[in-house]
């Protein structure tokens, strides 16, 4: 058996959920809970967690998925990097069908416009590079602290087998500065917020503590399985009830309370902080990655003179509200509509991670499409 | 981009004179690949698991510490407040 499907397990998800169901008794405010992971927004869907839940609990999605935090102008510089004569693109499969200003990375290929091939990890675009010496091999390096450091791994490995025509585009995002920016807006009532175990697994558990002193919001960082997230859901839950916001580590078989100190040295050797401009959440301080100065001919946009622009977001599409968690995808007046996942307007409704393809592969609230709990577990025992 | 399911380490691999590995294969469901060990907080032992992100490990993790996981969960699904240290237990 895999080590994980111990997790998924009636014997720990039932008696789980009953205390989600009993504590939540004792709770006499509404419980609105962001999770920030796009990994988490898929998994509670696909078992069926939301249907399951007291309906006092409101689960909101974040700015999780970051394909979906990434601004247009910046998937524009993809296309203009990929339409480069001597460029083939090597990316997460998630970015093709993005719609940039002038369509998406996909459309431009099909048009036999632009060279872009997907791979499953940035040492696969530095295999492309070696094996492919007339073309210039880009990757766009978009991603949080958990693909961060692969993507420096992969410039160090360049770097060391002095690898002349791979580059990337350095696109990279850190989670704290957005999650202080977002969680300053007061439309947004949050009581609680799950963390996302594998950025957490990377930064440590004792990032989020900021957020309780200053917002007194709860946390607590879960993995991605049913008893994971059922875990890191009762723990905000009794934080709530208790009055006592704090940071509960429900998945300390990944995360502690530093963190992964081999991944932070590697991301710090290669990248700096920089200002960030996030698809909704605007221009946030210190929270992207730029290349250091040591690294920097592997900068595809110095080298190749890419420019960014500042392009507006599709007009009509609420993906910078759905990010907030201030409006469900169905609120949106495009989803479902013109905006769907064989003709995508925004990115949430692209990736796998997004907030809207997820609801719309997955229906809405009410959708009984529960699988790994459901089977075993009927709402009306407790 | 998350794979979340851990895989068991089937074979670990030099690629330099170093005393470390920096490719382990990993195995699950009868699906074998190669992922990098640059970035993982502890180099995994054979047969120990491991979680993989785009191609490279990024946490070892040991059977002992998923055992010790699962026990937390289920304190935590029994009335333990009093415990103090438990996720969502309160200290008085
Ligand atoms: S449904 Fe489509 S248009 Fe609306 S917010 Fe989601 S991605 Fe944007």
């Amino acid at each position: 058996m895999n080590l994980d499907e111990r997790f998924r397990e009636r014997e720990l998800c039932t008696p789980l959920l009953e205390k989600i169901h009993r504590i939540s008794r004792l709770n006499t405010r509404p419980m609105r809970i962001m999770e920030v992971c796009g990994t988490h927004t898929v998994s509670i869907f696909r078992h069926g967690i939301r249907t399951l839940l007291p309906k006092e609990i409101t689960l909101l999605s974040g700015p999780g998925c970051p394909v979906c935090v990434t601004p247009a102008g910046h998937i524009d510089l993809c296309l203009q990097a990929a339409r480069h004569p001597e460029v083939v693109l090597a990316t997460f499969g998630d970015l093709m069908r993005v719609p940039g200003s002038h369509g998406s990375l996909a459309d431009a290929r099909a048009r036999g416009e632009a060279r872009a091939e997907v791979v499953y990890s940035p040492m696969d675009a530095l295999a492309m590079a070696r094996q492919n010496a007339s073309v210039q091999v880009v990757f766009p390096a978009i991603g949080f602290e958990t693909t961060a450091p692969t993507i420096a791994a992969t410039v160090l490995a360049a770097h060391q087998q002095k690898i002349g025509n791979f580059s990337i585009i350095p696109l990279a995002k850190t989670m704290p500065g957005a999650l202080l920016q977002l969680l300053s807006d007061d439309e947004l009532e949050l009581s609680g917020l799950l963390c996302p175990g594998h950025v957490s697994a990377i930064i440590g558990a004792k990032v989020y503590q900021p957020l309780v002193d200053h917002f007194g919001l709860g946390c607590a960082v879960a993995g991605f399985e049913p008893a994971d997230i059922l875990a890191g859901l009762l723990a905000l839950l009794q934080q709530q009830v208790h009055g006592k916001a704090r940071v509960d580590n429900c998945y300390p078989r990944a995360v502690t309370d530093q963190g992964n100190i081999r991944a932070q040295n590697l991301l710090a050797q290669v990248f700096a902080p920089v200002e960030s401009e996030w698809r909704g959440l605007g221009s946030i301080a210190a929270s992207g990655l730029a290349l250091r100065s040591e690294y920097q001919q592997f900068d595809a946009v110095k080298r190749l003179q890419l420019s960014a622009s500042q392009v507006p977001d599709p007009p009509a599409c609420r993906c910078g509200s759905v990010l907030k968690g201030l409006l469900q995808p169905p609120q949106c007046p495009l989803y479902g509509r013109s905006c769907t996942p064989l003709s995508p307007i925004g990115p949430c409704m692209v990736s796998t991670e997004g907030t809207c393809a997820a609801y719309y592969r997955y229906g809405d609230d009410t959708a009984a499409n529960f699988t790994t709990i459901g089977n075993h577990y009927s709402k009306n025992s407790c | 981009m998350c794979l979340a399911v851990p895989m068991q380490v089937v074979a670990l691999r030099c690629e330099d004179d170093g005393p470390e590995p920096q490719v382990a294969v990993v195995e699950s469901a009868g699906i074998r690949k190669e992922i990098r060990l640059e970035m993982v907080d502890r180099i995994p032992e054979l047969g120990e698991y491991v979680i993989i992100h785009a191609g490279f490990a990024i946490r070892t993790l040991a059977v002992e510490e998923a055992e010790q996981n699962l026990a937390l969960m289920r304190q935590m699904a029994e009335m333990l407040e009093q415990e103090g240290r438990l996720p969502g237990a309160m200290e008085e």
